[in-house]
């Protein structure tokens, strides 16, 4: 809900005409504000500079010119530790843990308690249950490797790891991306008791619904300018869009009604340990199924124990009439003509150092081989070409490295590959995470491109809303088991939202702070 | 069917890359002119025909093994077997021409076959259980100069006029077959890596292996493909050493592995894997013999020599980096 306190005060951040370039200036003459106490949103489509201006705030990065004050003094941080020093602390949408160390450690990182060098455990573990709590993890050991934690638990780590230190200022650059509903709804609560102790907090996200909900003013950046800031309470989805985007406006959001042709994927007491319990559904093609539930439900493992990905304990793959699968690995899915677009894009999806081209054709490469032997270079350039026009994918050819591109076009290049096989069922992991407005709908268009084309589509997605706009179905998973399914309502009426945000908690009995344990595997 | 501007468009994408394939030679070559040069200025003998036929007619056999290596760091492996691999090989090639009097063909396939029988078991080892390369090589290291040993009985074996002309420089040009041979290795090498869907595999694999699975290729068979090759060409590099030698040490080869991933870094090729060139090892094997000839003409001591060759290794990798880092853009927003 809105809060009614008007922010009044002088700021605390202040910055004036601040400038950034690489080899295009990204931040050109740019004016912010952010006070004690309120929570500043920052919108913009990626590339905006949304993320450059969070850096030069944390001191990451240093800026060409322009005047930082923080409260009364000139700020000009040289470094991370710098900022944290003056109370400026950051959580980033690339998580900065180290896997291999225990929740305790990576929180206090940068201090760890100790006598003469070696660490006095008792405290650090003291400190960090003490910080696990103010977020709501307390049922997590903080002795627990941060490696062994879904992602969303590690974003609510990071965000204890930066409030376990002074803090005045607060940068969260997308803070949810990895998180359910739930766990972000758990993080807002916390975000409005610092901002009612006087933090000064700058929000990044994409998710125009959450920030207008927890925000107290909108700054929108477009090609490195502030093009307005608003009042998160008179701010409409649509102006914040228009500003965002200039001039496009989403309407690709509203699906066309698909022809639903046969069953192309059966899946049948899908189990593999306690991720993924007795799944079983269907899919037809021309038809997008969603999977909703919290992070953690045994989504993701389903869509990768369907592909392979992971060996399943039991349950069976079906494809239109035909026998049972056998799949061993991913190649027998993708041979069956199912492809995958894995959560992670950067770890599990793209070449990020090779050509847009070779990311393109991985799947495929074999299909443009001439004279037995050889790549036929020109018919696979031309292939990856007509890809990067067909779906916009911003670039300046289909040779520079995937690496170079921003998460919106990154995604479009692996989706890419799988155009490129022509499969017949696609799993789409969190399609959407970490991308700006103008990528998602290009995401969505293509869903809608696929299925008017009579493929079969399954999606998963924290965000319900997404959901809801995309799928004929929503299958909604809870601890692992496919609990309930819900068609599409008929045109002018509604998805029945609580039912499915009931469904999602089913299995997890009435202690919502259940959701935020460990792991159990 | 493209139209003329698309195909316009294609051309002019892909010129790039072609021009920085060639600056990526080029940089490797200035070093070479330049270590050519500067030794002529030094010795009065250095710039002759002859000294360049005996340095031509020593490289083969490291330049076949740094062939392999640059393909194994590619794929994100090593191979610290090679060396041992070829002392086998070579040990098995001259007991089979000397005690057993088998033919030639069959002596060198034997040295072959076994080369490929250790990168077999390394590639195989390696996928089958999960165990880094480095781990597996290295006992292969310790298995295969055990075999070299096995073979010949610890001895030296001379094998002489048994080896036929592979060694032999030809007339007129004075290079001998194997070098001949190993330039073909290399060209070969380097067309696999950049235009064969093999190589293409060991690229990708050596950039994100998790995501060339993901995408419905099993990894296995490409590494195991590498480590045989890698093998096969240690084997060939024994058959090179024998017929340059005419004679079969079982301690040769020992740190050859070492001084083959030198040449393959020099050559820019990355050890995380990912990206390299075999040409550029290839540049890199020449700098290595230019540097080792023309220091030893100078009248360098070993001490002095190893002194010199371990700076320009350094030196040649942060130059690399240098340039890397200057043609990169930085990360955008």
């Amino acid at each position: 809900m809105p809060f009614g306190n008007v922010v009044e005060q002088l700021p605390l951040l202040c910055i004036r005409g601040l400038q950034k370039r690489y080899t295009a200036p990204v931040l050109t003459d740019l004016d912010f504000e952010l006070c004690a106490g309120e929570i500043h949103a920052l919108m913009g489509a990626n590339g905006a500079g949304k993320s450059t201006l969070s850096r030069i705030i944390c001191g990451l990065t240093a800026a060409d010119g322009g005047v930082m004050s923080l409260g009364a003094e000139r700020y000009e941080p040289r470094s991370r530790r710098d900022a944290q020093r003056a109370g400026v602390q950051l959580v980033m949408q690339e998580l900065n843990l180290v896997p291999t160390l225990s929740v305790a450690e990576n929180l206090f990182l940068t201090d760890l308690p100790n006598r003469c060098g070696f660490i006095s455990f008792d405290s650090l573990l003291d400190k960090a249950a003490a910080a696990l709590t103010a977020v709501g993890l307390r049922e997590l050991d903080p002795r627990t490797p941060v490696g062994s934690l879904g992602i969303g638990q590690q974003q609510l780590v990071a965000l204890a790891a930066a409030l376990a230190h002074p803090c005045r200022v607060l940068v969260l650059d997308e803070p949810t991306a990895a998180l359910t509903d739930a766990e972000t709804e758990l993080a807002f609560a916390h975000l409005r008791r610092l901002r009612t102790a006087g933090t000064a907090i700058l929000y990044i996200s994409h998710r125009i619904e959450e920030v207008r909900r927890v925000s107290d003013r909108i700054t929108v950046l477009r090609d490195g300018r502030v093009i307005g800031t608003r009042p998160a309470a008179n701010a409409s989805m649509d102006e914040i869009v228009q500003l965002m985007v200039g001039s496009r406006a989403i309407d690709a959001l509203y699906p066309s009604d698909h022809v639903k042709g046969e069953v192309v994927l059966r899946v049948a007491g899908l189990t593999r340990g306690r991720r993924v319990r007795n799944v079983s559904f269907e899919v037809r093609g021309g038809e997008i199924l969603g999977l909703a539930g919290l992070v953690g439900s045994g989504r993701t493992e389903t869509l990768r124990a369907i592909f392979g990905a992971d060996r399943i304990d039991a349950g069976q793959v079906t494809r239109a009439s035909g026998p049972p699968l056998v799949i061993r690995g991913p190649k027998d899915a993708v041979r069956a003509g199912i492809g995958m677009i894995p959560e992670d894009r950067k770890d599990q999806a793209l070449l990020l150092t090779q050509a847009i081209r070779v990311n393109m054709t991985l799947a495929m490469v074999l299909g443009f081989v001439k004279r037995r032997w050889w790549i036929d270079e020109g018919r696979e350039a031309a292939a990856a070409e007509a890809l990067r026009v067909r779906l916009d994918v911003r670039s300046q050819s289909v040779d520079q490295p995937a690496g170079e591109l921003s998460g919106g076009n990154q995604q479009k290049v692996v989706i890419a590959r799988w155009l490129l096989r022509d499969c017949d069922v696609l799993l789409f992991d969190e399609p959407t995470r970490g991308i700006d407005v103008a990528a998602k709908i290009a995401v969505y268009r293509v869903l809608h491109d696929l299925v008017d084309r009579g493929k079969a589509i399954v999606v998963v997605s924290s965000e319900l809303t997404e959901l809801m706009a995309l799928c004929d179905r929503i299958a909604v998973m809870s601890d692992g088991a496919l609990v309930a399914t819900f068609e599409r309502p008929e045109t002018g009426k509604h998805w029945n939202e609580e039912a499915m945000v009931a469904a999602a908690f089913s299995e997890y009995g009435n202690d919502r702070t259940h959701l935020s344990r460990a792991d159990p595997c | 069917m493209l139209t003329a501007q698309e195909g316009g468009q294609l051309v002019a994408a892909r010129q790039p890359r072609r021009l920085s394939q060639f600056a990526e030679y080029f940089g490797l070559i200035a070093v070479l002119v330049l270590l050519v040069a500067l030794f002529s200025a030094l010795s009065d003998h250095f710039f002759s025909r002859l000294t360049f036929i005996t340095l031509a007619n020593q490289i083969p056999s490291l330049s076949a093994i740094a062939v392999g290596m640059t393909l194994v760091l590619i794929a994100g492996g090593i191979d610290l077997s090679v060396g041992s691999v070829m002392a086998l090989g070579s040990g098995l090639l001259a007991v089979a021409r000397v005690n057993w009097q088998l033919p030639l063909p069959f002596a060198i396939a034997l040295c072959l076959g076994i080369g490929l029988l250790a990168g077999l078991a390394n590639g195989f080892i390696t996928v089958r259980w999960s165990v880094p390369s480095f781990i597996v090589t290295l006992g292969m290291l310790e298995v295969a100069r055990g075999g070299a040993y096995l073979v010949t009985d610890s001895r030296s074996i001379f094998v002489g006029e048994a080896m036929g002309t592979t060694g032999t420089p030809l007339p007129v040009i004075g290079l001998s077959p194997a070098f001949i041979l190993a330039a073909l290795v290399v060209v070969a090498g380097e067309m696999l890596l950049s235009r064969t869907v093999l190589g293409r595999y060991i690229v990708a694999i050596g950039t994100n292996r998790e995501a060339v699975r993901l995408s419905g290729i099993d990894p296995r068979p490409v590494v195991v493909s590498v480590f045989a090759l890698s093998g096969l060409l240690a084997g060939l590099s024994g058959v090179f050493q024998v017929a340059y030698l005419e004679s079969a040490d079982p301690n040769s080869g020992i740190g050859l592995e070492l001084s083959a991933i030198a040449a393959v870094v020099i050559g820019g090729t990355s050890l995380m894997g990912g990206r390299g060139s075999v040409i550029s090892s290839f540049l890199g094997v020449l700098i290595i013999a230019v540097l080792q000839t023309g220091l030893a003409q100078i009248g360098a001591t070993e001490p002095t020599k190893r002194i010199v060759t371990g700076a320009v290794i350094v030196a040649a990798v942060i130059l690399d980096a240098y340039r890397r880092a200057i043609g990169n853009r930085r990360p955008r927003d």
